[in-house]
């Protein structure tokens, strides 16, 4: 395959995807599951890729995602909150009095998100980041804790409305926001992780020393990947504001980290598309396609054992313990989609096959 | 604040502190052996609470004896959590292991919201726990007023099990250096499993003493006390059980008297606030020993 054929799949394949989601928001109501569905697995294929981005491709386990998600979105709630409904928003503590008269548009909201995360990641990340792995698991989980502690304090309840939390969130203009915020976002994260910042990420994660001693400054560019992906971390929590509408401190618990790091393992540490493939995988499997397991089922008089409330998310944690224990490579391990792999693929496939049937076998499947 | 008030807080904050610490021996251990953060041991603590339950309310059967059993089942847990999830993954890269944990987290909060729903459960009473006694001006309940004794005790007990004994000296000897302890035919798979238990022993016992004075029960009861207790292991050095005992009580004060002066919304901002400055400061805790960083 030359490049230019590649190209030209890829762009098919998105023309296709494009197509399948006008199709979608034309066909369906608009109360339709798959709707909203779709709008937030995109969502959370950005927070698993800006996860990935640190975990997956710089070698640095951090358990914060939750943290930086919940600067985004409240960052985004305060200043986006329309000036018209911040009285009924904040009606108890009233609001910040620099605040009142300001309220961004929503393009500008997300950027301004982004970058609050990442002057957040910015101070902490020159302390922290000198800690070794498990240790800096830890201290990032402390800090996500430190920060959904903080929102839902006394101190700031004159601007994140303590612990009622936000609400009159400006939500998507239309359906196709979220999905063309978070297609450009990871297509900069692509080109970020082709390039030799990305080169030197992974030889990071191969090898700290080894990188150390090639010339990479191992400081700057851990802090780099950090900032980097508390910037998108923070675009996609103020995505799923908008998404949510309202928000709380416990909108971003802990459990939100572990979902979007299962995610990742699922698409494979380190693989960008198959953190995509996972996220939405995971999120049609989880919102949609299993919630049959939480509703009681007769089968005729049978009543089917084990089904009630709360069984989904037990039979996806086996799951997940499944993939952890025994397929840890997940999806696509460290690899990327590209059309030459899937080729090769086809291929492989094909020549078993021919081998199984030598006869007439191959010239059907020309 | 009156004296009497401050001794009433000092024994809260040492009584829970006490808990903190039982705890944080189970992390430590663990650390010190696997070189794992139990991501699941919080919530342990908390299947603990939920078969003490389910022991005396929903089979009626008396304290002594659902005690006994709670501790039994809670060891059971923990065992069969180590032999399924952990032992696999034994030579697996350590960021698995640790995935693998929060996956084991993840499973028994939601295993717990399905089997006993996401509401609320009274913990039940235990009558000899409960009684109000005073000494002085200052009342309180005999459980907290026993639990520094029990702590002390037990961690006496282990202090001792770990010096004296042959499986003590294994786990000494696996902490230092897991394979050449294990070339020394120590059978490390046995010693892990030693460590559970007494882990996830502490861990009922304290979950007993946790929940008797509060009043309820939820799936995720045990992920936010399992956090401090990490972080108190943290803060003694991770590895070391006086550290942890140490910790644990630290914790335990400061967060009583924090609640006490009206400042209880930042109580947990003070102890991952504490966690970041020592792990800034001396990340290898109070008593931890140094590890030389092998290239």
């Amino acid at each position: 395959m030359n490049k230019k054929t590649k190209f030209i799949c890829t762009l098919v394949l998105i023309a296709i995807g494009a197509g399948l989601l006008v199709f979608i928001d034309q066909a369906t109501p608009s109360s339709a599951m798959i709707r909203s569905v779709l709008q937030l697995s995109a969502i959370y294929s950005l927070a698993a890729v800006s996860m990935n981005m640190l975990n997956g491709f710089t070698g640095l386990f951090s358990l914060g995602q939750a943290g930086f998600m919940a600067v985004g979105a409240y960052t985004f709630a305060v200043f986006t909150i329309p000036v018209a409904s911040k009285p009924t928003v904040y009606y108890l503590y009233g609001v910040a009095d620099a605040l009142a008269n300001v309220a961004l548009p929503p393009a500008a909201g997300i950027v301004v998100a982004g970058l609050m995360a990442a002057l957040l990641a910015a101070v902490i990340g020159a302390p922290v980041l000198r800690l070794k792995s498990d240790y800096f698991a830890i201290a990032t989980l402390g800090f996500a804790e430190i920060v959904r502690i903080l929102v839902a304090s006394s101190v700031f309840n004159r601007i994140t409305n303590g612990s009622l939390g936000l609400k009159c969130i400006p939500g998507f203009g239309s359906y196709y926001t979220p999905f063309i915020v978070v297609f450009i976002c990871i297509a900069i994260i692509v080109l970020l992780m082709n390039s030799t910042y990305g080169r030197a990420f992974k030889a990071i994660r191969e090898d700290e020393i080894a990188a150390e001693a090639m010339g990479i400054n191992l400081a700057s560019h851990k802090q780099m990947s950090f900032i980097a992906s508390s910037f998108f971390a923070g675009i996609s929590g103020a995505l799923m504001a908008m998404f949510l509408g309202a928000i709380t401190s416990t909108t971003f618990p802990l459990m939100l980290t572990y979902n979007i790091l299962l995610i990742i393992v699922i698409g494979g540490m380190g693989s960008i598309t198959g953190s995509i493939i996972a996220s939405f995988l995971v999120t049609f499997a989880k919102e949609w396609w299993l919630r049959f397991l939480d509703v009681e089922h007769f089968i005729g008089d049978f009543h089917v054992p084990l089904l009630r409330t709360g069984f989904r998310m037990v039979v996806f944690s086996v799951i997940l313990m499944v993939v952890v224990l025994f397929w840890s490579r997940g999806i696509m391990g460290q690899k990327e989609f590209t059309w030459d792999g899937l080729y090769g693929f086809f291929r492989k496939l094909k020549n078993k096959r021919q081998e199984k049937s030598p006869v007439g076998g191959g010239a059907a499947n020309d | 604040m009156t004296l009497t008030a401050f001794f009433q807080y000092c024994l809260v904050g040492i009584s829970i502190g006490g808990i903190y610490a039982l705890i944080a021996i189970g992390y430590t251990m663990v650390y010190g052996i696997l070189r794992l953060i139990n991501f699941a041991h919080g919530d342990i603590f908390m299947m603990a609470a939920y078969f003490m339950i389910f022991a005396m309310v929903d089979f009626m059967i008396p304290w002594y004896i659902s005690m006994i059993i709670m501790i039994v089942s809670t060891i059971v847990l923990g065992v069969v959590i180590e032999k399924l999830a952990y032992k696999p993954l034994r030579n697996a890269p350590r960021m698995s292991i640790m995935i693998s944990a929060i996956g084991v987290s993840y499973l028994l909060q939601n295993l717990a919201t399905y089997l006993f729903s996401a509401l609320p459960k009274q913990y039940p009473q235990i009558p000899i726990l409960n009684k109000t006694i005073t000494i002085g001006e200052v009342s309180t309940s005999i459980a907290t007023f026993i639990t520094p004794i029990i702590t002390i005790v037990f961690v006496v007990l282990l202090m001792m099990l770990i010096k004296y004994t042959k499986v003590g000296m294994a786990m000494r000897a696996v902490s230092k250096d897991f394979e050449t302890a294990q070339l020394m035919g120590i059978q490390i798979n046995n010693v892990i499993t030693v460590t559970f238990i007494i882990g996830c022993f502490l861990a009922a016992v304290g979950s007993m003493l946790y929940f008797t004075p509060r009043p309820s029960v939820f799936p995720l009861a045990g992920s936010l006390p399992g956090l401090k207790c990490f972080i108190a292991a943290v803060f003694g050095g991770i590895g070391s059980i006086p550290g942890a005992v140490l910790g644990g009580l630290i914790i335990g004060i400061c967060e009583t008297f924090i609640k006490a002066f009206g400042y209880s919304e930042f109580s947990d901002v003070f102890t991952f606030v504490l966690l970041i400055a020592v792990l800034m400061i001396k990340p290898t805790g109070l008593f931890g020993e140094k590890m030389a960083e092998k290239v």
